[in-house]
């Protein structure tokens, strides 16, 4: 009996993220197949009702560092704690997801205990001599690496949102208390302030549905006809690295190399040329849909479904037609 | 012998890739549809020291080469030759004959600022008169007092109205011919300089081309660049430099396009292929290519005899004949790759086609260039 | 103020991927930059410079050859010198082994702040600062969007998802930029040609006191593959009211996303 698989489980507020159920369901999977065990390992304060929540994804095992000192994420805190544990229990697989947490804590824990990190991946399988090996991609999509750790353990992976489905299979996992000793090291970067946007919109890279925009739009003012399908959809507002630059919209909705790399079920691509940077980070969508009065943009090469047409014209009728369908 | 661009040539070449692409190509078809000259962009030039390559350091200028400044004029044309003229006609034409003719006051006074790009530069020598031939300058200037007194007019004036300095031709006797013509720098805002029409264009819209007018415009005696009577030698010693501008122009024009049809010949399929795999669109790219790769050559020869301080004259003309035929026949050929969708202003091939023709013209005429290179050639033998 | 900039050469970001064999990926031909979010490092570090005196010293790893072009832009744009892990057994490296190697270099030098790019368009990990910082026992700070040094510490805006927080670190930390930290300057034409004449210092492995295996590396690429290609799909005809209606239709029914 080896040692299990874990998945650091992200909660804000008290409410479990989705990528950490679709950790843990994908992790099941693996847990099952290798014969272990599998386990949630949550950080935070207040948060003993989460374990439950865990075991509905098939965690056998919760550990639960539940302490004020933990109550927001700080790099130093939840390193020490992790770092610990894992040192303590020597599982064989962490995993985390990629998020700005997972990207911030899961290097810093590696480098502590001394192994290697997968970033950013899509796939995982299990693997007879190396544990599991990984996919992601590289240069935006544009490659991909199968990577593995061959000696190092535990293995440790972030995994990007959406690669799995998250899966129910409700068990009711031992909850394991763990002691929380951080010293001041640990603290020396103090958080000041936390300033949650309104919500509103998903965030780009979690989005199911993206609604995207480039240089086509002309205005800023124009992209609240894309917020008007959006929010018909449900969906969230990307932008071309063209638009951001036009100043059409901020850096923070560019979808493309240089920008957030996104893999929604559905991505509508709205006077958007496909500039081989923009479509890297969009490329792992499902389903792309373009919508480009030029018939020769290369987005339509990416497209599943095209419509070329004024952009100005389709997207409102579009928007219509969802609100028929939603109805 | 050494074809390899140096590591400053080639760090200069993607810094300068990269502002043209990140700072000029946005609004780029709003400032040609509106015939729109940008200051701003030549100012951000003036920051990063492009207006200073060739000029000393005592002046305002960086010590470069002419090489690394026809790169940066051909960088910045193959995305926007507006500006690449903007900076070519500021540097060879309104700088270049104060750095070669004028006295060290004068350079300190005008060269500095114009290196610096702190103030805009532009020349004066066309009139409805005297195009190709400057001996037929009307514009008249006489001697009163502490002062020169100007009369007369100026055409296709490039930079104009935004040009700080102007370097400007006249002519004391016209029975003189071009022994009668003087060199003069005049500011803007001089009392009795004006400009006339704007001139609408068929390509380089966005670069500024106007008419200067000169009412009794008084300016002083220190002004004078160079002797009196030497003003024809000054216009041709600068016309030899100017055309190593022109030419890397024309350079950038025709790369530009060429890039665009070689991406848009791996995109667009008809008979169902990409036709960049019919032979026939083969062979007009390759053709392309081995013409820019030749043009290019030549200019870096005129460059490269430029920065050594040997006589330049035949080369620069036959690099800016051949690069400015060049970028004509390319940007001709692009639009034709690009079928329909090449007429029309949705694609970039039809402005390039536009701004090309003006290089077979100005700064000397392709005519003009034959006969420096003829009479060049035939003192050879 | 001495600020270490972490830098790194990477494609451009409009280069084509091409595969040698399944192991390797080909730069034979490929245009090299500056990672693009270093650019905005860099651009930091001259700010805080013109605001604090000190040094700035560029760190990067790999062979000369490939690197020297992107630490000469950072001289060009205006830091004062720069470092080079250059070693034969850096071949293979994964974030561990560049993490070992950096620090190594770093601790080498007098700084007060490391500053670098939130992660390098290539293999866009975003470990290297986290694990340098590690390694010299200091803070790190990933995807700054402010960055206000105050004395011995610095008051960070940095981008969490959904938000923001705002962080104060003691200083030395490693701090990451995020593209929005600033607007990275070009490098002039003076600068360029000082460039050339600004130290570039080649350290070995044996010049830091490192073994290969202190640097040997902890994953291994099994094999690249490029990503199936995706198949261009059908255009939806009719005016636009039809084919507005026929692609919900589709998206509905067929694809059944909506």
């Amino acid at each position: 009996m080896s040692k299990g698989i874990w998945v650091v489980v992200e909660q804000t507020q008290g409410n479990i993220r989705k990528i950490s159920f679709e950790l843990l369901s994908q992790g099941a999977k693996l847990a099952a197949e290798k014969g272990e065990e599998l386990a949630a390992v949550i950080l935070g304060a207040g948060i003993g009702n989460l374990a439950n929540e865990a075991g509905q994804y098939g965690a056998d095992k919760v550990y639960l560092a539940d302490d004020a000192k933990l109550e927001n994420y700080t790099t130093g805190a939840y390193t020490s704690v992790l770092a610990k544990l894992i040192k303590e229990n020597e599982p064989s697989l962490v995993l985390f997801g990629n998020t700005a947490v997972g990207k911030d804590l899961a290097p810093r824990v590696a480098q502590r205990v001394g192994v290697g990190l997968a970033s950013d991946c899509t796939t995982m399988t299990g693997d007879a001599a190396a544990y599991v090996t990984f996919s992601r991609p590289l240069y935006a999509g544009k490659v991909n690496a199968k990577i593995a750790s061959p000696a190092a353990r535990p293995v440790m992976a972030t995994i990007r949102p959406n690669s799995f489905p998250a899966v129910e299979s409700a068990k009711t996992p031992e909850t394991i208390n763990v002691a929380v000793n951080v010293d001041a090291t640990d603290l020396r970067a103090i958080l000041k302030e936390v300033i949650m946007q309104a919500a509103g919109r998903v965030p780009l890279t979690e989005a199911n549905i993206i609604v995207s925009g480039g240089r086509g739009m002309k205005t800023a003012e124009n992209f609240s006809i894309l917020e008007e399908l959006a929010d018909v959809l449900g969906a969230a507002v990307g932008a071309s690295r063209a638009a951001v630059d036009g100043g059409l919209r901020d850096y923070e909705f560019q979808v493309g190399q240089t920008g957030k790399t996104v893999s929604p079920t559905l991505y509508i691509a709205c006077g958007i040329s496909g500039a081989i940077q923009h479509l890297a980070g969009m490329f792992s969508s499902q389903v792309i849909v373009a919508i480009n009065k030029d018939p020769e943009a290369n987005i339509f090469t990416v497209a599943d479904y095209g419509i070329v047409g004024d952009l100005f014209d389709v997207v409102p009728l579009l928007t219509e037609e969802c609100k028929k369908i939603k109805a | 012998m050494n074809f390899e661009l140096t590591e400053d040539q080639t760090m200069m070449r993607a810094m300068v890739r990269k502002f043209a692409e990140e700072q000029c190509l946005p609004g780029l078809e709003e400032r040609d549809e509106n015939e729109e000259f940008s200051r701003e962009l030549f100012d951000q030039m003036g920051e990063l020291g492009l207006t200073g390559i060739v000029f000393p350091e005592e002046y305002g200028g960086v010590d470069g080469d002419y090489i690394s400044y026809a790169i940066a004029v051909e960088e910045l044309s193959r995305v926007d030759a507006s500006v690449g003229v903007t900076l070519s006609a500021h540097v060879s034409l309104g700088s270049f004959p104060i750095y070669k003719f004028g006295t060290h006051e004068q350079k300190l006074k005008y060269l500095k600022p114009l290196a610096e790009g702190k103030a805009l530069g532009a020349f004066g020598l066309t009139e409805p008169m005297a195009g190709s031939d400057a001996s037929g300058t009307r514009t008249m200037y006489v001697a009163d007092g502490d002062s020169w007194v100007l009369n007369g007019s100026k055409i296709f004036i490039t930079n104009a109205y935004y040009a700080d300095t102007y370097v400007i031709f006249a002519q004391s006797d016209r029975s003189k011919g071009h022994r009668g013509i003087s060199a003069f720098i005049v500011e803007k805002g001089t009392p009795g300089f004006t400009f006339g029409q704007k001139l609408k264009k068929l390509g380089i819209r966005s670069s500024a081309t106007y008419e200067l007018i000169f009412e009794d415009c008084r300016i002083p005696k220190e002004n004078l660049l160079g002797e009196e009577g030497q003003g024809f030698k000054i216009a041709m010693k600068t016309l030899d430099g100017g055309r190593i501008g022109i030419a890397s122009q024309a350079l950038g024009i025709a790369q530009g396009a060429y890039e665009a049809a070689v991406k848009y010949a791996k995109e667009r399929v008809q008979f169902g292929k990409p036709i960049a795999e019919q032979q026939n669109t083969q062979f007009v790219l390759a053709d392309m290519a081995t013409q820019i790769e030749a043009a290019r050559l030549l200019i870096y020869q005129a460059g490269y005899l430029d920065s050594a301080g040997k006589p330049y004259g035949k080369q620069s003309a036959m690099a800016k004949l051949y690069a400015s035929e060049v970028a004509m026949w390319v940007t001709t050929k692009a639009v034709q790759i690009f079928g329909g969708y090449g007429y029309s202003r949705e694609y970039p091939v039809e402005r390039m086609m536009r701004d090309a023709k003006i290089t077979e013209i100005y700064e000397g005429t392709s005519e003009v260039q034959r006969v420096v290179i003829s009479a060049a050639l035939l003192k050879e033998f | 103020m001495n600020i270490v900039v972490l830098v790194k050469q990477v494609f451009d970001t409009e280069a084509k991927i091409v595969l040698s064999g399944n192991t390797q990926i080909n730069a034979d031909g490929v245009t090299q930059i500056m990672n693009p979010y270093d650019e905005n490092a860099v651009e930091e570090a001259l700010l805080l410079k013109e605001r604090l005196g000190g040094e700035i010293i560029v760190v990067s790893m790999g062979t000369q050859k490939t690197v020297e072009p992107t630490l000469r832009t950072a001289l060009a744009m205006g830091a004062d010198r720069a470092v080079l892990v250059d070693d034969p057994a850096l071949e293979g490296a994964d974030q561990y082994t560049a993490a070992q190697a950096l620090a190594k270099a770093i601790s080498t030098q007098n700084y007060d702040l490391i500053l670098s790019g939130k992660v390098a368009i290539d293999d866009q990990s975003s470990q290297v600062p986290a694990r340098v910082a590690e390694i010299l026992g200091i803070p790190h700070v990933n995807v700054a969007t402010k960055i206000d040094v105050q004395g011995d510490k610095a008051i960070v805006t940095r981008e969490i998802d959904g938000g923001i927080e705002i962080i104060e670190t003691p200083l030395p930390a490693v701090i990451t930029a995020q593209k929005s930290l600033n607007d990275p300057r070009y490098p002039s034409v003076p600068g360029i040609m000082k460039a050339k004449k600004k130290e570039l210092k080649a350290l070995s492995l044996a010049d830091l006191s490192l073994s290969a295996e202190d640097v040997a590396a902890k994953m291994t690429v099994l094999e690249y593959s490029l990503p199936p290609g995706r198949q261009a799909g059908r255009l939806i005809p009719g005016d636009p009211a039809q084919a507005a209606a026929e692609l919900a239709s589709l998206l509905h029914s067929e694809a059944k996303i909506i």
